[in-house]
C-alpha cells in the first residue's frame, strides 16, 4: 500500500460529552478522488479539522505519506502539501480576491520572514497567485474586494487560496455549498481537472457532484464511518439507504 | 490591504518640510513642543503597528518606552557613557529583550486576555524601576546636561544632543525615518502576513503560517522602537521616573493611536500633534482642561471612526481630480469599513 498518502487510525474527538469523530479509521490513496459524505452533524467538517491540524484530536493517529501528524499545528499541515477549503466561507473581505490568492501563495517562500523588500518584487509569488485566479476562474475580478464579490465567487475565490499554496492533498469541505447551479458547473468541471493530479478529500451534499467525481465513497453517520465503497457499491448498499440516502428522501417530504 | 493614498505622501513631506523650517522663526517653547510630539509620535506609531496592522491592542506599550528611557539613563548616571555608538545599542537590545519576553508570553492569548497581560507585565516592569533603590526610586533621576548622549568621530562632536536645536533635528529626522522604516516593512512579505492575521488569523493558519512567530516578531519590532522613543524621551527632558512606564503612559499612546487613525502610520503622527497642542492650548484656558480633552476624544471617536488620518484621507481624496474609473469608489468604502 505505498500509493496510501493519508490514513487514520482510532480517530476520535470529543466535545464534551458529544463524541463527533468516532473511531475513523480510513485510508485515502493518492491521485483519487474520495469523498465523504453523510447528514448534518455527522462529524465530517470535525474530521477535516482534525486532518487539517486546526484541531487536535481526543485518541486515534493520523499518518501523511507514513508519517506521524497527529499532533501538527493547522499551519504545518499545510507546508507538508495538504490544502483545505472552508465550509463557512474564510476569506479576508476587505483583501482583494488576487491580494487573498497571494497570501496563500506567498506562504510556499521558504519564509516570510522578509522585511526589506516589497512583497511586489517576489515575481513567483506573483505567478502563483495569477494561475491559482484563474485555476477557480476569478480572473476577472482579479481588484475587487472579497467581500464585494457575490457569494457564489466568495466560493470559488475559497478554493483558489488554497489551490494558490500549491497543495498536493486537498480537502474541500463543501464546496459547491450555496453556489448558484451555474457556478456549481463550473467548480465541478475544475474539480475534474484537479482530480488529474491532484488527491482530493471531498465532503459535499451534492450527490450529482459527487457522484460525477468520486472515485470512492465513505459514509459517515454519527461520527462513525458506516461503509466505504465505491460509487456502485455505496448506492447499492441497503444499510446506506437506509441510514442516509433513505433519510434524504424522507426529509424531503 | 492598507495603502496610503498619494496626496497623503504630498501632504506628509510638507509637512516634513514645515517642521525643517520651524524652528528659524517658531517661539522657543512651541519648538520644545514640537520635539516633544515628535518623539511621542515615533512612540505612537510604533503602537500602530500592533494595533492597527497586526490586531494587537497592546495596554502595556510604555514598558519598551520606559526600558528604553532607563537603559539611557543608567548608562549616563551610572557609567558616566555619553557615547551614542554606546548607548542606542544597549537601548535597542534592552527594549528588544524585553519585548521577546514579554511578548512570548502575551502573544499566547488574544482580545482582553491580550490587553490584561500586557498591562500587568508593564506594572510590574514599573514598580521594578519604582521599588528597587538601585533605579532611583518613585522621583526618578535627573541627568546631567552635559552628559547627554552624543555622537562623536574621534574628536569632533557630531551630534550633541544636550543642544536642543540639535536634538530637534535629530527627532525630526528620526520620527521621518520610523516612518519609512515602517512603510517598507508594511510592504514586504512579512507586513502582507500581519494584516492577514489582523484580518483573519486561523485562515493565514490555515495557509501555512506560523502565526506566533509572525505576533511575536511584530511585538518585538514594535518593543525596540518603542525603546529607541524612550531613549529620545530621556535624552530630551534629561529626566527619567518610573511614570515613563506608568499605564497612564500606555493609555496616552493607546489613545494616541486611535484618535489619530490606526493602521495608517501617519494618523498617530497626527494623532500626537493634535493631542499634545490641544491640551497646551486648553489647559492655558481652564483648570477643567482634563475634562474637555476627554470630551474632545469621545467626540472624535464618536463622529470620526477611523480618526484625525481618515478625515484627512477623505479631504485629501478630494483633493484629487475625479476619475471616471468604475473600480474604485467601491474598494474605499470596504477599506473605510474595515479599519
Ligand atoms: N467546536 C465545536 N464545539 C462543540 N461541538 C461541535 C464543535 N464543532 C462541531 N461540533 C458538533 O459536532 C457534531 C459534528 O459537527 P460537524 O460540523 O463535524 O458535522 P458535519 O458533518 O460537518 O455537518 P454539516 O453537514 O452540517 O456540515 C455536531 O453535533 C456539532 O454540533
Ligand atoms: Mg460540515
Amino acid at each position: 500500500m505505498s500509493d496510501v498518502i493519508l490514513e487514520t487510525d482510532g480517530l476520535s474527538r470529543t466535545f464534551g460529552a458529544l463524541v463527533a469523530v468516532d473511531g475513523v479509521t480510513l485510508s485515502f490513496r493518492r491521485g483519487q478522488v474520495h469523498a465523504i459524505i453523510g447528514p448534518n452533524g455527522a462529524g465530517k467538517t470535525t474530521l477535516i479539522n482534525l486532518l487539517s491540524g486546526e484541531l487536535p484530536p481526543s485518541a486515534g493517529t493520523i499518518k501523511l505519506r507514513g508519517r506521524d501528524i497527529t499532533r501538527a499545528k493547522a499551519d504545518e499541515v499545510s507546508l507538508l502539501g495538504v490544502g483545505r477549503s472552508f465550509q463557512k466561507t474564510n476569506i479576508f473581505q476587505s483583501f482583494t480576491c488576487f491580494e487573498n490568492c497571494w497570501l496563500g501563495a506567498q506562504s510556499r517562500l521558504p519564509t516570510s520572514m522578509r522585511f526589506f523588500r516589497p512583497a511586489s518584487v517576489y515575481r513567483e509569488v506573483e505567478a502563483r497567485a495569477r494561475r491559482a485566479i484563474e485555476l477557480c476562474g476569478l480572473t476577472h475580478r482579479c481588484d475587487t474586494p472579497a467581500g464585494a464579490m457575490s457569494y457564489g465567487e466568495q466560493r470559488q475565490l475559497e478554493i483558489g487560496m488554497m489551490l494558490a499554496t500549491e497543495p498536493e492533498l486537498l480537502l474541500l469541505d463543501e464546496p459547491l455549498a450555496g453556489m448558484g447551479s451555474e457556478e456549481a458547473v463550473q467548480v465541478v468541471e475544475l474539480l475534474k481537472r484537479l482530480a488529474a493530479d491532484h488527491t482530493l478529500i471531498l465532503i459535499e451534499h451534492d450527490m450529482d457532484a459527487v457522484f460525477a467525481v468520486a472515485d470512492l465513497l465513505t459514509v459517515m453517520v454519527n461520527g462513525r464511518v458506516l461503509e466505504t465503497g465505491t460509487v456502485e457499491q455505496i448506492r447499492a448498499s441497503k444499510a446506506v439507504r437506509e441510514a442516509y440516502l433513505g433519510d434524504e428522501e424522507g426529509g424531503g417530504h | 490591504m492598507p495603502r496610503t493614498p498619494l496626496p497623503i505622501y504630498v501632504l506628509l513631506a510638507l509637512g516634513a518640510v514645515a517642521l525643517a523650517v520651524y524652528p528659524l522663526f517658531g517661539d522657543v517653547f512651541y519648538v520644545r513642543l514640537v520635539a516633544k510630539v515628535m518623539v511621542l509620535a515615533i512612540f505612537a506609531m510604533s503602537l500602530d503597528l500592533l494595533v492597527g496592522y497586526a490586531g494587537l491592542v497592546s495596554f502595556g506599550h510604555a514598558a519598551f518606552f520606559g526600558v528604553g528611557a532607563y537603559a539611557t539613563a543608567a548608562l549616563i548616571a551610572k557609567a558616566g557613557i555619553a557615547d551614542m555608538a554606546i548607548i542606542l545599542p544597549v537601548v535597542l537590545v534592552a527594549a528588544a529583550v524585553a519585548a521577546l519576553v514579554i511578548g512570548w508570553f502575551s502573544i499566547r492569548t488574544s482580545g482582553i486576555y491580550f490587553i490584561m497581560i500586557t498591562l500587568a507585565f508593564a506594572q510590574m516592569l514599573y514598580f521594578f524601576f519604582h521599588d528597587l533603590p538601585f533605579w532611583w526610586g518613585a522621583d526618578g533621576v535627573n541627568l546631567p546636561r552635559r552628559g547627554l548622549p552624543r555622537l562623536a568621530f574621534g574628536d569632533t562632536v557630531i551630534l550633541d544632543l544636550s543642544d536642543r536645536t540639535v536634538f530637534y533635528y535629530v527627532a525630526l529626522a528620526c520620527l521621518v525615518l520610523a516612518f519609512a522604516l515602517l512603510t517598507i516593512i508594511l510592504r514586504s512579505p512579512f507586513g502582507r502576513v500581519i494584516v492577514g492575521i489582523r484580518v483573519n488569523e486561523n485562515r493565514v493558519r490555515a495557509l501555512g503560517y506560523n502565526v506566533q512567530n509572525y505576533k511575536l516578531v511584530a511585538f518585538v519590532i514594535a518593543g525596540t522602537l518603542a525603546g529607541f522613543a524612550g531613549f529620545l524621551e530621556a535624552s530630551r527632558t534629561a529626566f527619567v521616573a518610573p511614570a515613563h512606564l506608568s499605564w497612564h503612559e500606555s493609555g496616552l499612546v493607546l489613545v494616541i493611536v486611535l484618535l489619530g487613525g490606526m493602521g495608517t502610520l501617519y494618523g498617530p503622527i497626527l494623532g500626537a500633534f493634535v493631542l499634545v497642542m490641544l491640551e497646551d492650548w486648553v489647559s492655558g484656558i481652564t483648570e477643567f482642561w482634563l475634562l474637555v480633552m476627554g470630551l474632545f476624544v469621545i467626540l472624535v471617536v464618536l463622529f470620526l471612526p477611523n480618526g484625525i488620518a481618515g478625515l484627512v484621507s477623505t479631504l485629501a481624496q478630494r483633493l484629487r481630480p475625479p476619475k471616471p474609473d468604475v473600480g474604485k469608489p467601491v474598494e474605499r468604502e470596504v477599506e473605510a469599513a474595515d479599519v
